[in-house]
């Protein structure tokens, strides 16, 4: 340790730089703690009074979450922005806290949500075209209701049917920052071109 | 495939019961329980899920269907729904007819496709849709895997008082003393001039004066009022005293004209000398 303070004395200019760095992330942890919801860099900037360039705020946000690593809470950067959040790793104990169990979507509203996230932006007709069945109108409520789909438009066809788009909250929800995010879609057979593919031959009477 | 077909029975041995015994086993061949088929018809999410199951089921390739064998144990299936009076949908019937339909064409000769030259296979659209929702399924469980809030993880946030409540104004005991002097400066001007009847008692005075009397026996008749009581005070000071003299129990004395005039207690009765 001496060596390397020997070796290359820190100027003036870099320790100046370096304690205003460490107050940043401590002014962004207490704001981001005391946030209730994600908080964009525009957001984080609001709060100090001297203007931050995205960079130099990013570097601090990113030290933080490197600060906060081995902590049963992490900081982590979402499709609406910063927040702390707790280790799934730990989940289960929270769980005892409130034993009431999250009630867990039907594979019907699963489906659905799949359908919207992948395809997105569809209408009911598309996603009843893909699942073979009819949606049921409380699936697209609770959805909506859950915060994780909205109508983005309406497709210009007869009836003009609303067409749905995953929001930005789906995306925190899940912990992700972007649609490409996504869990990729299973790999099926792309070639669908029937002759290659059907090897039973075709009944020929 | 193999995993997804044993996820969709794994499914299904958690729901199928027959006499209250979990059915673990699916048979080879078609001849599943009645009790339990109710139940597994109901964990479908639709004809394509059912179609997909049988095909997984009997391990058939999705992309080389035999439509004959697909088309009668579908059959099956939508029979023992109408048997067993089950609520049939009308996707069931239509995939039914759609496979009949398949199953009829192929049964004819094709005519090629002029420009490609390709045979155009009926079953094209059916594995078309078995595959696409094939994937959706499986991503709509990829997606349920996902770590999710309020379920596999939770926002923190720490408990701020300023944030979560709504802000109040802060009052500090010098606001509230400010805003007493303004309450007080506000009235005294808007202050009426009001005459009300002071209480004052003739009686009170004369006993003060009688009090006062008796202790210094005589006193000086400016002695007796106190100007800072306020002039109708003064009155009835004045009014006390005269009824003092009335009632015989002081006397006011002036030896010689301007000089001082004094208060004293009246002198016995068989001295007559007052004024």
């Amino acid at each position: 340790m001496q060596s390397k303070a020997m070796a290359r004395k820190p100027t003036s200019a870099e320790q100046a730089e370096a304690t205003q760095l460490g107050e940043i992330k401590r002014i962004l942890e207490t704001v981001l703690l005391a946030s209730a919801g994600p908080m964009t860099l525009t957001d984080l900037k609001r709060v100090f009074e001297v203007e931050l360039s995205n960079d130099f705020l990013r570097r601090a946000l990113d030290e933080l979450r490197a600060d906060w690593q081995g902590r049963g809470v992490e900081l982590v950067q979402l499709a609406e922005g910063w927040r702390f959040q707790t280790k799934a790793d730990y989940q289960r104990y929270l769980d005892r806290l409130n034993p009431e169990k999250p009630p867990r979507y039907s594979r019907a509203t699963l489906e659905t949500l799949a359908v919207i996230a992948y395809r997105q932006p569809v209408t009911r007709g598309d996603v009843e075209e893909i699942r073979g069945v009819a949606v049921n109108t409380q699936i697209v409520r609770t959805l909506e209701e859950r915060g994780w789909i909205e109508v983005v438009g309406h497709k210009e066809v007869p009836g003009r049917p609303a067409l749905f788009s995953t929001t930005r909250q789906f995306l925190s929800d899940l912990g992700l920052r972007a649609l490409s995010e996504l869990p990729p879609l299973p790999e099926m057979a792309k070639n669908l071109q029937v002759s290659a593919l059907f090897q039973e031959p075709l009944p020929t009477e | 495939m193999l995993e997804i077909a044993e996820a969709a029975e794994e499914e299904i041995r958690h729901l199928a019961k027959v006499q209250g015994e979990l059915w673990t086993d699916l048979p080879t061949d078609l001849y599943i329980p009645p009790d339990a088929l109710e139940v597994i018809l109901e964990a479908f999410e639709g004809p394509l899920d059912l179609l997909l199951w049988l095909i997984r089921r009997n391990n058939l390739d999705v992309l080389n269907i035999n439509m004959t064998a697909l088309t009668k144990q579908y059959m099956t299936y939508v029979d023992v729904m109408q048997r067993k009076r089950l609520e049939l949908a009308a996707e069931y019937l239509v995939m039914a007819a759609m496979l009949i339909e398949i199953k009829s064409r192929m049964l004819l000769p094709r005519k090629e496709v002029a420009d490609t030259g390709e045979e155009h296979d009926p079953r094209a659209e059916l594995v078309r849709r078995l595959l696409e929702y094939e994937q959706m399924k499986l991503a709509a469980r990829n997606l349920d895997g996902v770590p999710q809030l309020g379920r596999d993880f939770q926002a923190v946030s720490v408990f701020v008082s300023q944030l979560a409540a709504k802000r109040l104004p802060l009052v500090g005991s010098e606001d509230l003393l400010d805003a007493w002097r303004a309450i007080l400066k506000r009235a005294s001007m808007t202050k009426h001039h009001r005459i009300g009847r002071q209480e004052l008692s003739v009686r009170e005075h004369m006993s003060r004066i009688l009090k006062h009397l008796q202790t210094s026996g005589r006193s000086l008749f400016t002695e007796l009022f106190d100007p800072a009581e306020g002039r109708s005070s003064l009155v009835v000071a004045f009014l006390a005293l005269l009824e003092l003299v009335r009632e015989r129990l002081v006397d006011i004395v002036q030896n010689e004209p301007f000089a001082p005039i004094h208060a004293q207690m009246a002198a016995p009765v068989d001295q007559p000398d007052a004024v």
